[in-house]
């Protein structure tokens, strides 16, 4: 285990050394998400005009959620993007070979070696808004749900992760699988507003096809006190049947590896 | 008889090998066309919770705008920065300067055959919508019709020129998808994706149609949901645009090959 943990540290350290050498990328990315989180509060705005409510959550609750949403943006532009996107690359030109023979874990290695350190910001102001927002609610915290708070975003990130590890592990078999994560990002968008908002088929398929309810709506819940146990319990057992199914999956495909010009 | 300077075998030649070569990628354009999904969500949010009565739009015309702004994505969807910015790093661009063919036509040609490839799948997406919402079906008239297709050909060709401005950055710097996201960002909130931009407040309106933005998608997708909108005015404001950036992307791109280095050959 202590092993693991030094890897990343080395992993990360030369991550942040690269990335020195384009500040000008970090400036923009800055920019970018200021504008995203300007532009999605702007729309969401629109959905409260004339005392208006979404799916019976309030302005500030439905802002926890926005602030869950970019929080999660954030992980995955720091840490999802920019290694589950190169496994395509690893398949295609045969470099899968290398890490494969690596005297370590081949799905920790692929999930961990890289770090985008403009992805920071963004999980910051995240989590800022998601405190700013449930102060704002009137909800008051406690040890308990501050608890029940991490607990809630970890199962969001683990089922996030599996599908994301999922897609990208087909690429073993389907060289091209960039699409299929834009489908999935566009489906993700969905997690901006309340599960509760949608229609009742959506809400089903958010919740138990593709879970977006937990990746949200369920952690901004869970700051505001309002989190069934039930439910949190549900999200335990689901979000482990997820990834207990990427990591068989992934050794599933790796039957499948052939190599690549070798 | 010449278009664009090119003569007609030269576009016949371009278009067939383009279209050829993109059939081959079907599910992968079928993922593409699939990935448009967004106004399909901002739909089911609008309905739900009964959002257009606030801005005077009721169900059936909230579900036609949506349809015609997903069908208008569809068909000005643009991706030549990311095209140009690996032929460029990889050097495959300086067979293409090379060439008596600017290279932007050969991008074009691949623009226009994809979108001939994505036809079957946006109407197979359009009739599963119709089904789901037997209600808001609408064939639009004739005029409509061909009114909605110039204005999502020029909505296109504002799109194209976009980011080949952007592209031509390439021969500055290395990465120039990254500036890319920050024509994007405007683009998502300001095009009309998410919401009729008639649901803006006045004042946030006024700046929007300041910018090319609104005329990418909110103003064909009004046109062909038949959605009451300044139809004379948007062409001008589109023919304006297309001809401020023209010449933009000419002055840019002339100035950039001459500092071109050939990466990577």
């Amino acid at each position: 285990m202590r092993r693991y943990f030094k890897t990343i540290r080395l992993f990360w350290s030369t991550a942040f050394a690269s990335q020195l050498e384009y500040q000008l990328n970090f400036l923009i990315e800055l920019l970018a998400m200021l504008g995203t989180l300007l532009g999605s509060v702007f729309i969401l705005s629109l959905f409260f005009t004339g005392g208006r409510q979404l799916g019976d959550w309030t302005w500030e609750s439905a802002l926890v959620i926005q602030g869950v949403y970019t929080f999660l943006d954030g992980l995955t532009n720091a840490l999802l993007r920019p290694n589950l996107t190169e496994i395509v690359n690893y398949v295609r030109e045969g470099t899968l070979d290398y890490v494969l023979l690596k005297p370590i874990d081949s799905q920790f290695w692929l999930s961990v070696n890289k770090f985008s350190f403009a992805g920071l910001p963004e999980i910051i102001l995240g989590l800022s808004i998601v405190f700013w927002a449930a102060i704002q609610s009137g909800s008051s915290f406690s040890i308990y749900s501050l608890f029940v708070f991490i607990i809630s975003l970890l199962i969001g990130f683990i089922i996030l992760y599996s599908v994301w590890f999922l897609i990208a592990a087909s690429s073993i078999w389907f060289v091209k699988t960039w699409n299929a994560t834009e489908v999935l990002r566009a489906l993700l968008a969905a997690g901006r507003y309340p599960i509760s908002a949608y229609p009742i088929i959506l809400r089903f398929i958010f919740t138990l096809v593709l879970p977006v309810a937990f990746l949200t709506t369920f952690p901004a819940e869970a700051i505001l006190g309002e989190l069934k146990f039930n439910i949190l319990f549900f999200g335990l057992i689901l979000s482990s049947l997820f990834f207990i199914f990427s990591r068989l999956f992934w050794k599933f495909a790796l039957k499948h590896y052939t190599s690549a010009s070798s | 008889m010449r278009i664009f300077g090119l003569s007609f075998k030269v576009i016949k030649t371009l278009l067939t090998t383009q279209y050829a070569y993109m059939l081959e990628y079907r599910i992968e354009i079928a993922l593409w066309a699939l990935s448009g999904v967004l106004p399909f969500i901002m739909f089911s949010l609008w309905s739900q919770n009964d959002v257009g009565n606030s801005f005077g739009l009721n169900d059936i015309g909230l579900a036609r705008y949506f349809l015609s702004a997903f069908l208008v994505r569809q068909f000005s969807v643009v991706w030549v920065v990311f095209s140009f910015e690996e032929d460029s790093l990889s050097g495959r661009l300086s067979p293409y300067l090379l060439q008596p063919l600017h290279p932007l036509f050969r991008y074009v040609a691949s623009h226009l055959a994809e979108q001939a490839t994505r036809l079957p799948f946006a109407i197979a997406i359009a009739i599963t919508f119709f089904i789901l919402n037997p209600s808001s079906f609408w064939l639009p008239s004739l005029p409509q019709l061909f009114l909605a297709y110039l204005s999502t050909h020029f909505a296109f060709t504002i799109a194209f020129l976009l980011q080949s401005l952007v592209a031509a950055l390439c021969f500055w710097t290395e990465k120039s998808s990254a500036l890319e996201r920050l024509i994007f960002v405007p683009y998502l909130f300001l095009s009309g994706l998410l919401v009729p931009l008639s649901a803006f407040p006045p004042n946030v309106l006024k700046v929007a149609m300041l910018t090319p933005f609104p005329y990418l998608i909110n103003f064909p997708a009004k046109i062909l949901s038949g959605m009451p909108v300044d139809i004379f005015n948007g062409f001008l404001a589109q023919i304006l645009w297309i001809s401020i950036l023209v010449p933009s992307v000419n002055i840019l791109w002339k100035l950039g090959v001459k500092r071109y280095t050939a990466m990577g050959a």
